[in-house]
């Protein structure tokens, strides 16, 4: 599993890409009580807002890490957004996203480099 | 601002303790949330008791001859001893420069002001009227909740034959409180000014409580709103008459036209023209019908595609005890009230549905 700096977790089954927030992001949101998935077969580029997340106080945005067609969003998240706070790292994934070039995984973070980011 | 520059609570210490999360707000390094979440801290408030610290605030005394009256329209002169009102001062153009609270007490007259308003409002009343004293050495604390009274009166057993709005003065431990029976939840409960010295023992008797728990900003602004109460600064300011705010109710009946003591008080004549014929903008309450919350700020149209907007969103979340999202907006008076709207969410129209205020029903003790 590989991380971003922005506090999302992506995990590789051949090129495709699942991807959630971490934990530490969840808590750190609060009370999700909504989230706003993009739509399958989007074709995205690394950068674009494609979620937004709305807590109890705020609604913040999740960014494509990667350059890859939306194949699968995870839709338990429209009937219980509450699944980002209970199991942020499982469950609560958001999207699947297929990608062409492998490599790009590389410029992300491990665990490891990720815990000491956020202090842990 | 940098956090350095923030003012701390007297009680900073003892909401750390408890695990309170901070934020800049008006000023101030203020606890916005603590363990529970302010979804559980909205909801623990709803059914117990919540313990805010509103020490922010502004606490002001003026004498009781005060001419009070000729900045806000509210019935002063009127205010019997141990009772308080709600009130605003009001600009020339009759908008709202703050809400606040007016107790007569023994000694004079007792102010609660909005935070963000304080330096404003102290040098407004010091510009026009004697005997200005502002009350820099108490902190001030909200207890509210259903058993908000029964919690306080474990301490304080007189606090129980209070009715809604009343004020008084209490002693406990040897510390004078000034108490009112008030808060801005929706739910019954009690604000309690205290010497900041005995503050902190006092929270600590009231936390000690299993119906207490210490509650954030955050959970205050969603009770707020869930309630139907507008914020200063989101859903009233300089531009917004009280009228317009839904806020008619508190412009007392001796200050209106036809009263004793009709007008007076800045603004007068438009918000007397606005009772009598109208304002421009009314605000209403809106649900959105799905789950996305709407946001302050967000346009309001009649139609999935009418051209320009009739209003915005002022204030919005989500409501934890109603479980879904809601609004205070301010739309065109002529917006008819019984059809659905739209709010316009990261460019899409989403319908909203126009309801009646409060959003749950409220829990004060008459």
């Amino acid at each position: 599993m590989k991380f971003t700096e922005d506090h999302e977790w992506l995990e590789a089954d051949g090129n495709i890409i699942t991807v959630g927030i971490t934990e530490h992001a969840a808590t750190q949101l609060g009370d999700v009580v909504y989230v706003e998935l993009p739509e399958v077969e989007t074709q995205v580029s690394k950068g674009d807002e494609i979620v937004v997340i709305e807590s109890v106080k705020a609604a913040s945005d999740i960014i494509a890490p990667l350059d890859g067609e939306i194949v699968e969003v995870n839709d338990a998240l429209a009937d219980k957004p509450a699944l980002v706070n209970e199991d942020a790292m499982g469950a609560a994934w958001f999207f699947k996203i297929k990608i062409d070039d492998l490599d790009a995984l590389d410029e992300y973070i491990s665990e490891e480099e990720y815990k000491d980011l956020i202090g842990e | 601002m940098a956090e350095g520059d923030l003012k701390t609570l007297a009680l900073a210490d003892l909401h750390a303790e408890l695990g309170g999360k901070f934020v800049g707000f008006a000023g101030y390094a203020m606890p916005v949330q603590y363990p529970l979440g302010v979804m559980g801290e909205h909801l623990w408030t709803r059914e117990s008791a919540g313990l805010f610290d509103v020490s922010h605030m502004g606490q002001v005394m003026l004498p009781g001859d005060s001419d009070l009256e000729t900045l806000v329209p509210v019935d002063v002169a009127g205010l019997a001893e141990g009772r308080q009102r709600y009130g605003f001062f009001t600009n020339d153009a009759g908008g709202v420069l703050d809400d606040l609270m007016i107790a007569r007490v023994p000694d004079g007259l007792f102010l609660v002001v909005n935070a963000g308003c304080k330096d404003a409002d102290i040098a407004h009343l010091r510009a026009h009227l004697d005997g200005v004293r502002v009350i820099e050495d108490r902190a001030l604390l909200a207890l509210q909740g259903p058993k908000a009274e029964a919690a306080l009166a474990a301490l304080i057993p007189e606090v129980a034959d209070m009715r809604f709005m009343d004020s008084t003065r209490m002693a406990w431990n040897g510390a004078e409180l000034w108490i009112s029976r008030s808060g801005y939840t929706g739910e019954d409960g009690f604000e309690i000014s205290i010497p900041e010295g005995r503050a902190e023992a006092f929270a600590r008797a009231l936390l000690e409580d299993e119906r207490v728990e210490p509650i954030g900003l955050g959970a205050r602004d969603s009770l707020r709103l869930e309630a139907g109460l507008p914020l200063y600064g989101q859903d009233m300011d300089p531009s917004v008459s009280p009228i317009e705010a839904g806020q008619a109710w508190a412009i007392s009946k001796v200050r209106r036209s036809g009263g004793d003591r009709a007008g007076g008080f800045p603004g007068a004549d438009t918000l007397l023209d606005q009772i009598a014929n109208g304002a421009p903008r009314r605000r209403v309450g809106l649900l959105p019908e799905g789950r996305a919350p709407m946001r302050t700020g967000v346009e309001i149209f009649t139609s999935p595609d009418a051209p320009t907007p009739i209003g915005k969103i002022t204030s919005g979340g989500f409501g934890p005890t109603l479980g879904a999202p809601m609004a205070l907006a301010l739309v065109a008076s002529d917006t008819p009230g019984d059809i659905p709207l739209y709010g316009e969410v990261r460019g899409k129209r989403l319908p909203v549905a126009q309801v009646k205020l409060p959003f749950t029903p409220p829990g004060f003790k008459r």
